[in-house]
């Protein structure tokens, strides 16, 4: 074996250890802040394992997307409502655990039986085009997968609509939560300069 | 265009003169840039940090460090060499494991960032054909680390520190990334080294600040804000939140955190001055000197001398955009988190992307000095 394929052989154990063990960490940790730091663990050896296959541009937006923004945005969430109060204890939880663990072995089996019933090798080896991916990526993207393209920026535009409307609260007269109407005054004393009518 | 010093390959050359495979001296050539750049970048740390308390002590009119050598210039090293003798302390109510974690994340992505930054033709730890966007995707992971660091010190201030550091971060990223996204468009290549060849034609005229004042300024102050740096320091205010997340750190964490916020400002000078400055180019191109004293752009000596002057002019724009840094740290005042995210956000986004569509409109319009 030469010291190229080892090496990569190497990268590639260790990034798939972390991988499945971070992965069960997320599951299965108590603690949601611990969960939330494991599952950024687990998309940046994502990451590394799109850079073993030559797919340094997808691992680069994996990063910034997956890392930079899903997952700082998760633990911003939990912080900001972190009030480390114990959760109600759930009467039938060990029906739930069996139902629910029955039904992710299930899926396991069907995705391992995938994995050893379809064809995985391409068909010509000389397939790979490394560094050359970046501007495939585009030309694809603004041709045959132009709508798709479209709509998920529609998508995401609602999305971000959505969330102004939710956070703007003078845009309902009434709080979407409570039912109680909303005090206006706060929203316009935020927004007041701090420095007029002082002289 | 592939002149210039190949230093990897005439290192290959010379260990397989002794007989040892290619691959033998490729793995024994390869941490060497790798070290190379770490102590460049811890050098350059040590010099920014004089610096920044000989200019604030010029700015505040006095006299700053003397006595740690001539005109202070080992007190970085004694401030390192204190904080590496000092306790290591973690608060009895602290989460070890985050607490730990935290400084490493935000130092490694930085230090990992440098890989793109390139000294000359082949002066660079790795060509990759991402190059800019591999920065901003690392850049990207450091709020991970501050947001654990904030959360792990079990502080207040140590956890609002951390989100405001996200905040900021994540408000100013998107901006830069538009801006670099400008410059992209006028190469038509993400690699860092196609970005300053396209800048060296006629030397100080071809850079891109003439081209692109706009995304200049814009991605000057998104740097400054990811850089924490002091008309954007709120993450660390010190007058309403301690030290932000580094309230509960000392000895060598803390350093960790030091260390990384200043290498952090060195690689953004330099990003500056590759993307918008000609990088390691001469204000007058060297082809012209060299044509001007009739010598052959190949011959070996003048290779070096191209080499040694593109590292010298790298070293000197960054640290010019180094030195207004500090500037601007000891004379402006702090704005409020309201008014940094009205300017990320209301300000800073629109003329970005309005900057982006003229760029691409320009380089349709005039492909001969927008890059066709």
């Amino acid at each position: 074996m030469s010291i190229a394929i080892t090496t990569q052989f190497i990268c590639f154990t260790v990034l798939s250890l972390v991988v499945i063990i971070g992965a069960l960490g997320v599951v299965l940790l108590e603690s949601i802040v611990y969960s939330a730091f494991l599952l950024g663990g687990v998309f940046m050896s994502v990451a590394g394992l799109y850079l073993l296959l030559n797919a340094s541009f997808v691992a680069a937006a994996q990063v910034l997307v997956y890392v930079g923004a899903v997952n700082v945005l998760i633990i911003f969430a939990i912080m900001l409502v972190n009030k480390k109060e114990d959760l109600k204890p759930i009467n039938d939880i060990k029906s739930r655990r069996i139902i629910s663990t029955s039904i992710c072995l299930t899926l396991l089996s069907l995705l391992i039986r995938v994995d050893l019933t379809n064809v995985w090798s391409l068909s010509s080896p000389q397939n790979s085009i490394g560094e050359e991916s970046t501007i495939r990526i585009g030309e694809h993207l603004f041709s045959d997968y132009l709508l798709p393209f479209e709509v998920a920026s529609v998508l995401l535009l609602m999305a971000m609509i959505g969330a102004i409307v939710l956070a703007r609260r003078d845009v309902m007269s009434q709080d979407i939560s409570t039912g109680l109407p909303v005090d206006q005054e706060l929203i316009e004393k935020s927004s007041e300069p701090l420095l007029t009518n002082k002289n | 265009m592939d002149y210039g010093l190949d230093l990897e390959y005439s290192f290959n050359e010379f260990l397989k003169g002794f007989g040892l495979s290619s691959e033998i001296a490729h793995i024994i050539w390869l941490p060497l840039p790798m070290l190379l750049v770490l102590v460049a970048a811890v050098v350059g740390v040590l010099v920014t940090v004089w610096l920044e308390r000989k200019i604030s002590a010029a700015a505040q009119q006095r006299i700053g460090p003397e006595y740690a050598g001539a005109l202070g210039v080992l007190q970085p090293i004694a401030d390192g060499l204190k904080l590496l003798v000092k306790e290591d302390i973690i608060p009895a109510k602290a989460d070890g494991i985050l607490f730990t974690a935290g400084p490493i994340l935000v130092l490694v992505p930085v230090i990992l960032s440098w890989l793109i930054v390139p000294f000359g033709q082949n002066l660079l730890i790795s060509n990759v054909g991402i190059g800019i966007f591999l920065w901003i995707a690392l850049s990207s992971i450091q709020p991970i680390g501050l947001l654990m660091s904030g959360y792990a010190s079990n502080n207040k201030y140590s956890l609002l520190g951390g989100l405001r550091a996200a905040a900021q971060s994540i408000s100013y990223e998107i901006p830069l990334a538009l801006s670099v996204l400008a410059i992209v468009l006028m190469t038509n290549s993400l690699s860092t080294i196609d970005i300053v060849n396209q800048q060296s034609g006629a030397g100080i005229l071809s850079w891109n600040i003439w081209r692109q004042p706009v995304g200049f300024i814009v991605f000057w102050i998104c740097a400054l804000a990811e850089c924490e740096r002091l008309p954007f320091d709120l993450p660390e205010a010190e007058e309403e939140l301690v030290a932000g997340y580094q309230t509960e750190y000392a000895g060598m964490k803390f350093a960790l955190f030091y260390l990384g916020s200043y290498i952090n400002l060195i690689l953004s000078a330099l990003l500056v001055s590759i993307l918008y400055l000609g990088g390691w180019g001469f204000p007058i191109p060297v082809e012209l000197i060299a044509k001007f004293l009739n010598l052959p752009i190949n011959a070996p000596f003048i290779q070096v001398f191209t080499a040694s002057i593109g590292i010298v002019m790298t070293v000197l724009k960054a640290y010019l955009l180094v030195f207004i840094a500090i500037l601007l740290r000891w004379t402006t005042p702090r704005v409020r988190i309201d008014q940094l995210l009205d300017l990320g956000w209301k300000f800073l986004l629109p003329i970005s992307l309005a900057n982006l569509l003229i760029t691409a409109g320009l380089k349709l319009a005039f492909p001969k000095f927008f890059g066709g």
